[in-house]
């Protein structure tokens, strides 16, 4: 199991030919208190870069395009009654969806923690 | 530290506070803010609203108007009876334009007969006081004062906390003004603030300004509320932003302010009109009103922001929301905007176009949240 990252915060986590999706902790703390967060219908086909949810907090509105393609298997119920799971736990339950995908090239072509890291850096 | 225009953001005096406080800084209205401290937007709502919540508000102008015949000469600009406005006094009015667009809202305090000290947003202060040095300059001294710092301490225990810091503050009803030690600090204090609360704003020397916000911080109750939550209360509270809900295309009555007019100014008053913008707005009164202010509380969970376009079951567009946000005390996404008076009844079902859907959202009345300003009890 291994996690990417993109240049828009979001981290994807591999598991065989399943993807969990979430936004990272840095991303959760640049949008602030989350009070809703509209995730995306299951088994839907989504493409690299189509809209995969809103993450809406109280001061902006953060739309998340899908770091890679697949299926939709599964969304993270839990964030319909607690949405401020993201703001707590952002790399861990606080995940969004995950997409089964046969084919990893678009994963591993994703920054690793590392690059990420340094990414963040020069952000700052 | 720079904004998008090259140009320097200003700071008040306790910037370093709030920085070591953990706030996030934004620019705004030409200054570095806090945001929000690290608790978030929403705890710092629901503090303010159970507790006491500090605010540094000043980036607000502030301008000293004083002269003879002061009160006469500014009833030529200001829509407010200033003839009869009592010592001591807070009045919240606005600066007019000659069509009775709104140039800004203000606070007025009358501290002497011949001197009132305003208290205008950041943004429109260099423009108000070209308005006033324009009309009046002649006739009266206009002046911008700065070297100060203004707290707001707001919510159901800022009396208390007052009362432990030496005042007590029961005879000092909502919209008074009073000068008096806070931890022997000589300070400017009105009963006043824009979050739908009982409350104060505390007026202090810049150089005092460290001291009493430590003096305030002590009691456990006050934390540091950013202009997030600032936003989101007054919101709440149906109160509106100029830029908003207010600019100089909207007249009162759009806005939902016409009630700044006092009653001797309107058409039926002793002393009808003579302030500028009058004429516009006395028209507008005997005609069947165009457009409304109106609160709406979209369907869903999602949030309905500032500018989202609202149209009718057809699809015509009857409005906008002037200020859209998330309601911390009712957990629910709420709107002010302004709309077509024909469409603006309470209960009314209108639409607001979101990421290309139609959302419902019903009219209801505000405020959302209701005031809960200080009066003296009678048998004090």
């Amino acid at each position: 199991m291994k996690t990417r990252y993109t240049e828009e915060h979001e981290w994807v986590t591999k598991n065989d030919d399943i993807f969990t999706i979430g936004i990272t902790d840095y991303a959760q703390d640049q949008l602030g208190d989350i009070v809703y967060v509209q995730l995306p219908q299951t088994d839907s086909e989504i493409n690299k870069g189509d809209d995969l949810s809103v993450i809406e907090s109280v001061k902006a509105a953060g739309e998340v395009k899908s770091p890679i393609s697949g299926v939709v298997l599964e969304v993270n119920e839990e964030l319909d009654g607690e949405p401020e799971l993201v703001n707590e736990s952002a790399e861990d339950s606080g995940w969004l969806c995950k997409i089964k995908c046969i084919n990893d090239s678009e994963f591993n072509a994703l920054m690793d923690a590392h690059q990420y890291q340094a990414f963040l850096r020069k952000l700052s | 530290m720079e904004n998008n225009f090259g140009t320097e953001h200003k700071k008040t005096t306790l910037h370093s506070r709030h920085v070591k406080a953990g706030a996030k800084m934004i620019p705004f209205a030409g200054y570095k803010m806090p945001v929000s401290y690290p608790s978030g937007i929403i705890q710092e709502h629901q503090h303010t609203r159970k507790h006491a919540g500090l605010f540094d508000v000043s980036h607000m102008g502030n301008i000293l108007i004083e002269g003879e015949y002061c009160a006469e000469h500014m009833e030529s600009l200001l829509p407010t009876d200033m003839i009869n406005f009592p010592l001591n006094h807070l009045r919240y009015s606005l600066l007019l334009n000659k069509q009775g667009g709104i140039i800004d809202d203000l606070i007025v305090i009358r501290t002497n007969p011949q001197k009132f000290i305003l208290t205008v947003n950041a943004a429109c202060l260099e423009k108000d006081l070209e308005h006033f040095t324009h009309h009046l300059g002649n006739q009266l001294n206009i002046s911008k004062v700065s070297g100060k710092t203004l707290l707001a301490l707001q919510g159901p225990e800022s009396a208390s906390v007052m009362h432990r810091l030496g005042q007590d503050t029961s005879d000092m009803g909502f919209m008074t003004y009073q000068k008096m030690n806070l931890a022997d600090i000589t300070c400017s204090v009105s009963r006043s603030g824009y979050t739908g609360e009982d409350g104060f704003e505390i007026s202090v020397e810049d150089c005092f300004a460290d001291q009493l916000a430590s003096s305030l911080l002590a009691d456990e109750r006050v934390k540091w509320i950013g202009i997030g939550a600032r936003d989101s209360l007054r919101m709440e509270a149906g109160l509106n932003l100029y830029g908003q809900e207010m600019n100089e295309s909207l007249t009162p009555l759009d806005a939902g302010v016409f009630w700044t007019i006092s009653k001797s100014r309107r058409p039926d008053g002793e002393r009808p009109g003579g302030f500028l913008g009058f004429e516009s707005i006395f028209d507008a009164v005997s005609k069947p009103q165009k457009k409304r202010l109106v609160g709406l509380v979209p369907e869903g969970r999602s949030l309905v922001r500032t500018g989202t376009i609202l149209t009718d079951a057809v699809d015509t567009r009857i409005g906008y929301v002037t200020s859209g946000g998330y309601s911390a005390s009712l957990a629910h996404p709420i709107c002010l905007a302004i709309i077509d008076s024909e469409h603006a009844a309470i209960g009314n079902t209108i639409y607001a176009n979101v990421r290309d859907s139609h959302r419902a959202a019903t009219v209801c009345s505000l405020p959302f949240v209701k005031h809960r300003y200080y009066r003296v009890p009678d048998n004090l």
